[in-house]
């Protein structure tokens, strides 16, 4: 039964990535994707929380860095790299409709800043923590 | 004569300015061509400015490209098909190297061309917090994201 849903899920997650990593998504696309992944990885995915995903984006993990300090506690507006100063224009899909609307990019862009801020990979779970807390603001 | 070594003087004066002018112009934006490309401008544009090519000479570029994952502290890495095409563009339009100690550098602001250029800027503009790094070409550069560094527009936070 279980594995069934975990081929189900993969299936879906496969179709999903290849339909979005040829062209446009919307982040409820890619929110999706990251939920199969995430059930993949765990059978006790509990779902996505925006509350966690904001507590996540705020600290720093050890290092230096957290994704505030570069796209700011308030990611509607426009952010700064923290070391360039260069302006990264907002984050919320709400604020900026580019953002999540290309799995490609959004997980060009996991992987490098989560390997700054946190030296690893973010893991499905944290990922779509983090979307569910950009989703939610200025809505 | 004296007509002649005047004349050779007044040539030899005008040579000397023209290269002096020649050099400056890779900084004047008018002699050189802003050259684009736009794998090269989404990746390398997308945390500060997309440093003209020809402000490192190849070898430094290919040292680069082939450690981007740890890229001056943070991970820059791109997709091996941009990565191919932003390699080829930079090795195609990259400067000279200039010196022997420039062609191992990795840093356009450590290249003795960015120290000479910028020897008048006084050291409060660089501590100034809108400026904060040497880095930051647009803080001061105010055409810096279409490829144009001349001192006409410059301006520098006080």
């Amino acid at each position: 039964m279980v594995e069934m849903q975990a081929v189900r899920s993969a299936v879906a997650a496969a179709a999903l990535l290849a339909a979005f990593a040829a062209g446009a998504a919307t982040p409820a696309d890619i929110a999706k994707t990251y939920e199969a992944d995430a059930r993949q990885a765990s059978p006790q995915f509990g779902g996505f929380s925006a509350a966690r995903g904001k507590a996540f984006f705020e600290v720093t993990h050890g290092g230096d860095w957290s994704c505030a300090s570069c796209h700011t506690r308030d990611p509607l507006v426009a952010g700064r790299h923290a070391k360039t100063s260069k302006p990264i224009r907002p984050l919320a899909p709400a604020a900026n409709p580019e953002r999540f609307t290309s799995l490609a990019q959004a997980e060009k862009w996991f992987k490098r800043n989560c390997n700054d801020v946190l030296n690893r990979a973010c893991t499905a779970q944290e990922k779509g923590d983090v979307l569910a807390y950009l989703m939610q603001l200025g809505r | 004569m004296l007509l002649d070594r005047t004349r050779q003087s007044l040539v030899a004066a005008a040579l000397s300015a023209g290269l002096l002018f020649a050099r400056d112009g890779i900084a004047s934006g008018r002699a050189a061509a802003f050259v684009a490309n736009p794998a090269w401008q989404a990746e390398c544009g997308s945390c500060h400015v997309a440093y003209p090519p020809r402000l490192l000479p190849a070898a430094s570029w290919r040292a680069l490209m082939d450690d981007l994952e740890r890229h001056f502290g943070t991970d820059a890495s791109v997709d091996p098909a941009a990565a191919a095409a932003i390699r080829a563009f930079l090795e195609a339009n990259a400067g000279p190297p200039r010196s022997a100690d420039d062609a191992a550098t990795l840093r356009i602001t450590q290249t003795r061309w960015f120290v000479r250029e910028h020897r008048d800027v006084p050291a409060r503009a660089w501590r100034n917090p809108s400026v904060r790094s040497a880095a930051n070409c647009a803080a001061c550069h105010r055409s810096a994201e279409a490829g144009r560094f001349g001192e006409h527009d410059v301006r520098i936070p006080q």
